[in-house]
């Protein structure tokens, strides 16, 4: 052993994680960074108002049953409250989604990431997870906090054991918005360098399907055609769930075709386009 | 081939982009230490480095590195590598030292084994007082030197280095070429140098390997390469007949390369004959060809030498 240290390159001797974490490193470093952003916080914090709001209507409802008739607690105030917080969510999933890829590639970070010991698809699901967790941080957490809140604020499991179907539904819907919002955010996050671009792609495509969908309303009369909107179909699926009257005439089993259509397309997509090398045809 | 002895093992290997073929039946034995992948560009250099890393799935042939096969153990293969690309590459709205340790932990090591890490090898590749500063505020040589270090940062057992001197200032080459010739001899990393600059492998590798449109050209010990039984001579001459003097010295089995400055280098094939044998016979040339013979001096054989031999034969 040489009496001096050698301050240089040395040679590294220490324990190596298991192959297969990598992922988690990404999704440690992607909320880190997300979390620097104050704008994203700010966001995720307006995100939990409407959560407080009801926990007042639940309260009130709970200690002054007369205003039971005005603010009534059913499982449609559950479906309400996980639509608007897919209403953040579009929000969340713009601001902190439409860079995840794209300023990778814009980077070239890459071929970075790939020569690592990491698939694609860790690499891939390590920007999911990023999402995800924000997205469910605005959705399903205050939804099923709700919940519970519902049963300690009334002091009995009564409407839950009433309506056992509560903490599913508002998981499935929950899951089912931000999965899709996730998945095709990513995708369309893969196919460009810009984050501007994508997120006015992303802002684009909810719009134009909604508009597409109120148009041939209005031509044919009918809400037939509501499989034609991302957020129709969405609202389909979430009256079966929460067993409400459907607000649509397209049968579910159609919304959720086109819904597996379009994760499926977007799994292409991101399978397409998270590449270690970007071949030019 | 002995594949736990060589770096790389390629086994008739083809890699295309469509319909353009990027590597032409490719078999090439890369041994440990310092390899040189030389090559003009578009030779297939670059390809040959992302195939090696699995970016790239070769339409036919077999690929292995540091003796595991690159289409079945990927992973455990780039845990050994370290590649620093030939294109900027980082994370935007990282520091360099957040990103370096970064990298170390994508490859495996625990954090705060990753940051260590960092520290060290941003201080080795000249980095040490600017680590703390946004990436993307860095120069063109500063970003050479960070991709060094994201390769370097796990430790690994071969790297990659696909033009590493590329957009840097002379000073700035030289240190990194310094910082290569150190890693290689110094340290005992193994590594392939990918270059179209013939200095740059010369003063760092041992051996070199030259590629030249998909297909290898030559390969071997750059010492026993640039040292065949002959002789290189400068020769520079005047006279309208130059093209005519170059095919005759071709047509006396002299191998004849034009250099800088209208110089030509002349290589000189077999044993001495006897003392100024060589340049005798060179300057009946150049009179049979009614050219001037203005300066002939020997010179030494170098990788240039080499290279253009090699290149010329394909």
């Amino acid at each position: 052993m040489s009496p001096v240290h050698d301050q240089s390159y040395r040679h590294y001797d220490g324990a190596r994680q298991p192959l297969g974490r990598a992922w988690l490193v990404i999704l440690g470093q992607g909320l880190r960074a997300l979390l620097r952003r104050r704008a994203l916080v700010a966001l995720v914090v307006l995100a939990w108002v409407p959560f407080l709001v009801r926990t007042v209507q639940i309260y009130v409802v709970a200690a002054y049953p007369q205003a039971q008739a005005v603010l009534s607690v059913t499982p449609r105030t559950f479906q309400r409250f996980v639509e608007l917080q897919s209403v953040f969510a579009f929000f969340v999933t713009v601001y902190a989604g439409s860079g995840l890829i794209a300023n990778d590639r814009r980077a070239n970070a890459l071929q970075v990431y790939l020569s690592k010991p990491l698939l694609r698809v860790e690499y891939i699901i390590g920007k999911l997870a990023i999402l995800l967790v924000i997205l469910l941080a605005t959705t399903l957490a205050p939804a099923l906090l709700l919940v519970v809140v519902q049963a300690l604020v009334s002091g009995s499991v009564d409407f839950l054991q009433q309506h056992t179907f509560i903490v599913p539904a508002v998981t499935l819907a929950s899951l089912l918005r931000v999965l899709v919002a996730a998945l095709t955010m990513l995708a369309l996050s893969s196919m460009s360098k810009s984050a501007r671009y994508v997120a006015v792609m992303y802002t684009g495509v909810i719009f134009f399907t909604q508009a597409m969908y109120a148009v041939l309303t209005a031509i044919t009369g009918s809400t037939r055609v509501a499989w034609i909107s991302i957020t129709a179909n969405l609202d389909v699926v979430s009256d079966a769930v929460f067993r409400q009257p459907p607000r649509y005439e397209t049968p579910v089993l159609v919304s959720v075709l086109v819904l597996a259509g379009l994760v499926v397309l977007s799994i292409s997509v991101l399978d397409r386009q998270v590449r270690g090398v970007e071949v030019v045809s | 081939m002995a594949l736990a002895d060589s770096a790389v093992v390629l086994d008739h290997v083809s890699v295309a982009y469509g319909a353009q073929a990027a590597l032409r039946d490719v078999t090439a034995e890369f041994p440990k230490g310092a390899v040189g992948l030389l090559g003009p560009n578009g030779a297939g250099k670059s390809t040959m480095l992302k195939a090696l890393l699995g970016f790239l799935r070769p339409t036919s042939g077999r690929l292995a590195v540091l003796g595991l096969d690159v289409a079945a153990r990927p992973l455990e293969i780039r845990a050994r590598l370290g590649y620093m690309p030939e294109t900027d590459g980082y994370v935007p709205g990282m520091s360099a030292v957040a990103f370096v340790a970064y990298c170390g932990q994508l490859a495996g090591l625990p954090a705060a084994d990753a940051m260590q890490r960092a520290h060290e090898v941003l201080f080795y590749v000249g980095l040490g007082e600017a680590r703390y500063r946004d990436i993307q505020t860095y120069s063109t040589g500063m970003k050479q030197r960070i991709k060094l270090a994201q390769a370097l940062v796990h430790d690994p057992d071969l790297l990659f280095l696909d033009e590493p001197t590329n957009g840097m200032d002379p000073k700035g080459r030289d240190e990194m070429l310094d910082l290569i010739r150190d890693l290689a001899h110094g340290k005992g990393v193994n590594l392939i140098l990918s270059s179209h600059l013939l200095p740059d492998v010369e003063y760092t590798c041992d051996y070199v390997v030259v590629l030249d449109r998909g297909a290898i050209a030559t390969s071997g010990p750059i010492a026993t390469l640039k040292g065949p039984a002959g002789r290189v001579f400068e020769v520079r001459v005047k006279g309208a007949a130059r093209p005519t003097f170059i095919e005759r010295l071709r047509e006396a089995g002299l191998d004849c390369q034009p250099g800088e400055d209208d110089v030509l280098r002349v290589f000189v094939p077999g044993d001495e004959h006897g003392p100024g044998e060589d340049q005798r016979r060179i300057c009946e040339i150049a009179r049979d060809s009614a050219v001037q013979v203005r300066h002939l001096r020997a010179s030494v054989p170098t990788l240039e030498d080499v290279f253009a031999r090699a290149v010329g034969d394909q």
